[in-house]
Order: structure tokens, then sequence, then C-alpha cells
């Protein structure tokens, strides 16, 4: 779009964006840094990442102060409404996704203890690279308006429910099996559901991207795929067999 | 078999124009402009200065036949009544279809024979009492009564811009229109005199139908229902005003309300 009349208004727009795409950027990098401390066990790792998390929260101030700012000189209208709007929210999600980084990485040594189940990791550390790419995209299509890429990355949280999904079928069977198994599955379970929840949050940044571009929320419901609210394994059932409990609880 | 529709749902135009072209000797000002004006709404004028906003705004109670090179074609009609037929009364139709100007312009007269200069012309009153009646409640409708009741007698050109302007505004409504057409009347005023006179527009908007030309697009966005955008004589966008400031279909509209180059 053509430049403003007022070019310092470009320029606050311009600040608020650049802000929230550093903010981004920080983002993706906690989770990476979360992810690996994880993996290797890097208890270093995880207290930078815990001390990380303040970064964040501080850029996010700056993006609440500007906007406000920006609505009270500028009293935006349209799509320059909607850029102030949007990124406030953006700034939102991004702050919450940074503090699911940071309870990831403090939950590293208590996962030490449960390294019987080294699999898992390996689970976790997908579904933090699905949603390090949903990140990366989000960011990518704020940058450049870039609808389709936006719904694409709407789509995408399905993959992350899913793995969710396995995993959580997976920890109950080890739960079951010895119960000294329990505290070390429920670490694994937490962390796998921060995970999922950065992706709920992406998917709501996807639809306030679309919403800024075309000015209208979209209208159809993404899917949703975390069944484990509904989801009751009974000890001996077979569980490929129990479709039948779950049930979609759309909020 | 259909719902009947509710009244509130039912549109109704009190003046509609179609196909309205405005030349200034070569100069087309206005090109081809169809627009409803709604009962009981506001609507707004908006575009950059020179866009023919006045020059239509002036067609709509035919304020531009004293202008000897403007000539106009095309339909405007108020009641369903084409209002360049030769045989309308065009005193009469400006006493349906008032107008308030940019400047506020009291006659060089008392308070009182502003506001009852129209009435006595019309013959709306049958004696002292009902003047005096008309000339109230057009103060008390305008918002002024209140400042003004004690210093009727006084000059209209003593009282503040914004007291001048709800003067004019009183004038205007002291005939009894149906439509008020104003030519940024809040341009040459404070803001605080502004926001009384969006207030009162507001309250205003109950019992008669109101046509605005502001170069304040949070004005328009503000006190109108409607907004029609003008670019170079054409009209570019019409519709509701929530729409037209926060997804406006033509580009014009998006460059000029969020104040890009075009
Ligand atoms: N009385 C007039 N005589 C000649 N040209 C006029 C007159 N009034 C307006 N114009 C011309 O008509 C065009 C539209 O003017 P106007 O309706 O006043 O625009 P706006 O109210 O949108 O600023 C301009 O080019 C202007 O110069
Ligand atoms: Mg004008």
């Amino acid at each position: 779009m053509n430049d403003h009349i007022v070019s310092s208004f470009d320029d606050d727009l311009d600040k608020v964006e650049s802000l929230v795409l550093e903010m981004g950027g920080l983002v993706e990098q906690q989770l990476v840094n979360a992810t690996l401390a994880l993996v290797n066990q890097d208890s270093k790792l995880a207290k930078q990442v815990v001390k990380g998390d303040a970064r964040i929260d501080k850029l996010e101030g700056e993006v609440n102060v500007m906007t406000v700012q920006v609505l009270a000189i500028r009293q935006p209208f349209a799509d320059d409404l909607r850029t102030v709007i949007t990124t406030l929210k953006l700034a939102s999600h991004l702050e919450s996704i940074g503090n699911y980084a940071k309870n990831m990485a403090r939950r590293t040594r208590a996962i030490s203890k449960a390294s019987a189940f080294s699999g898992s990791t390996g689970t976790l550390k997908r579904m933090s690279e699905l949603v390090q790419q949903m990140v990366r995209e989000t960011l990518d299509a704020y940058t450049h308006r870039d609808v389709e890429l936006a719904e694409l990355v709407r789509n995408r949280d399905e993959d992350v429910d899913q793995l969710l999904n396995s995993l959580f079928r997976e920890m109950l069977t080890y739960m079951m099996e010895d119960p000294r198994h329990i505290s070390g599955c429920m670490h694994i379970l937490f962390i796998a559901k921060n995970i999922e929840r950065m992706g709920d949050h992406i998917t709501d940044m996807a639809e306030e991207i679309l919403f800024l571009v075309n000015g209208k929320w979209p209208k159809d419901k993404r899917p949703k795929g975390d069944r484990t609210s509904t989801l009751i394994i009974e000890p001996g059932e077979d569980d490929e067999d129990d479709d039948a409990h779950f049930e979609d609880d759309e909020s | 078999m259909k719902k009947p529709k509710k009244k509130s749902d039912v549109v109704e135009n009190v003046m509609t124009v179609r196909n309205v072209d405005v030349f200034y000797g070569s100069n087309h000002a206005v090109k081809d402009v169809s627009l409803d004006i709604r009962k009981n709404q506001i609507t707004a004028l908006i575009g950059p200065s020179g866009c023919g906003k006045s020059t239509l705004l002036r067609c709509l109670n035919r304020m531009n036949d004293n202008i000897e090179i403007c000539k106009i074609t095309g339909e405007v009609k108020y009641d369903g009544q084409d209002i360049y037929d030769k045989n309308v009364d065009v005193v009469a139709l400006r006493a349906r279809i008032g107008m308030v100007f940019q400047k506020p312009n009291p006659f060089p007269k008392s308070i009182y024979d502003n506001v009852a200069y129209g009435p006595r012309i019309h013959r709306l009153a049958e004696n002292k009492q009902q003047l005096d009646d008309i000339v109230e409640n057009s103060l008390k409708k305008a918002g002024l009564f209140a400042e003004v009741a004690d210093r009727l007698a006084d000059p209209g050109t003593g009282l503040s811009g914004g007291q001048q302007q709800r003067l004019c505004i009183a004038r205007a409504i002291a005939v009894e229109p149906e439509v008020i057409l104003m030519d940024e009347p809040c341009s040459a005023l404070d803001p605080i005199a502004t926001a009384v006179i969006e207030e009162l527009m507001e309250d205003m908007r109950l019992n008669y139908s109101i046509v605005i030309v502001t170069h304040s697009m949070q004005q328009a966005a503000r006190i109108s229902q409607r907004t029609a955008f003008f670019h170079m004589g054409e009209l570019v966008e019409q519709g509701a005003t929530s729409k037209i400031f926060t997804l406006p279909k033509d580009e014009r509209t998006k460059s000029y309300i969020t104040g890009r180059i075009g």
C-alpha cells in the first residue's frame, strides 16, 4: 500500500511491527533452546531460557505503550486500525508462547528422572519443531500479509494435536504398567500440553492475520484435534478401540 | 409466506439523487452522481477539497440556481417529486430543505428576529404569542435557549462562534424543515463548540434528516450513519459509515481515509 502523507505515521507503524517481529524471533529461539535443553538434559541452557523470558515481556510492554500512543495520536482507520489492533494481539500471544517455553525449560530437570521414556522426548521434539515452523510461518504471513500462508498455519495445528493424542495414550499405558512411572510421565504430559497450547496461540495469531488482511474473521471452524480432555482408557482395554470415548468439546 | 418487515427494517429515502451532472461553464464539477438520503439519518459527504461536495449539497435545495454559469442535469427528488420541476416554489422548497453554512452567518438583527425571520416570511404564526413559541422551541431544539433566554433582543452577531452556529440551526429549524443541509458547519468552531453541535445533531436526527459536508473524517465517523466519498467530481463509494471507515471497497476511499498518498 502507499505511504502515509504524514510520514511519521509510517515510522510508528514500522516500529510496532518490528517490535512484534523481534518478539517472534526471540520466542522461536526460546522454544528451540528449551527443546534442546530438554533433549540434551542441558540445565545451563534451560536456565538461560528461564532468564531469557524477561526480554520478551519487556518487548510486549513496549508494543502495548506504542500501540496505545498510535491509537491516541493517529486515530487510524480501516487497514491502519486493524494493523494496530492485530499487532497488539499478536504481541500478547507471543508473550504467552514465551511463558510456555519458559515453563518447558523449568521442567528439564524433572524429565531427567523420567529417562525411561526416552522415546517420548522424541515426540516432544517433533511437536516442538512443528510449532517452531508454525511460528516462523506466522511471522512470515504477518510480514507479507500472506493470507494463504496464514491459512496453511491454521490447519497445521491439527498435526500438533495428533502428536499430543498419541503421546497421551502412550503415557497412560506406561503409568498403568508401573505407578513409579507416574511422576515422570506427568511431567512429559505437561510439557506436551504446553507445546500444544503454543499451537493454539499460533492458530489464533494466524486467524488474526486473516482478519488483518481480509477485514473479516474466518467463518469456518478450524479442526480441533486435542482429544485428551475426553480420552479414557480402562486398564486392560485395547487402546486401539476407544474411539467411542472421543467427543469433541469445541470451546 | 415471507415475514412482514419490521418498521425499523424499512429504509426510507427522503431524497434521491439520480445521475446528476453539474457544470460551471466547462468545469465538470459533479459527474453522474446517484445518492440516497435516508430519513432520520445523518449522511456525511467526504472527500478532498474541490471534489464537488458543496456543489452537490447545493443541488439538494437548488442553491445553485443563483450561480449564473452553473448547469445541472439529472434528477433530484424530494418526497417523490422532482425539485427541478418548473412548478416547484423554490422558497417553499428551501423551507422544507434548510441549510446551515460553514461560517455562521446570523443576520445583523436581534437573536429573536434571526429565528423569527423565516416564520414571518412563511406566515407560520397567526399572532405574537405563536411566534414567541416558535422562536423559543426552535432555540430549544438548537440547544441554545438556556444560554440566550434573557437576552433575545441582543444582536445575534454578539454571540460566540458556536452559539452563532446554533442560532443558524435554530433559524433553519424555525420553518419546520424535513431535511437540513450543513456545509462544514463546525470548521470555524473550537473542539468544545464542535462537540456541542455534534451532540445536538444526534438529537436532531430524530426529527430531521441531515446531510453534512465535512472535511473531518473523524467527525464523519463519529456522527453519521451513512458516508459518501467523492473524488474529482465522482461519487466513488457510499455505504454504512461503520463499513466505509473499517472496510472500504475502493482503493481511493482507502487511501483518503487512512491519509495516504492516493
Ligand atoms: N460558484 C462557483 N463558480 C464556479 N466554479 C465553482 C463554484 N463553486 C465551486 N466551483 C468549482 O467546482 C468544483 C467543486 O467545488 P466544490 O463543490 O466547492 O468542492 P468541495 O466542496 O468538495 O471542496 C471546483 O473545481 C470548484 O472550483
Ligand atoms: Mg465545500
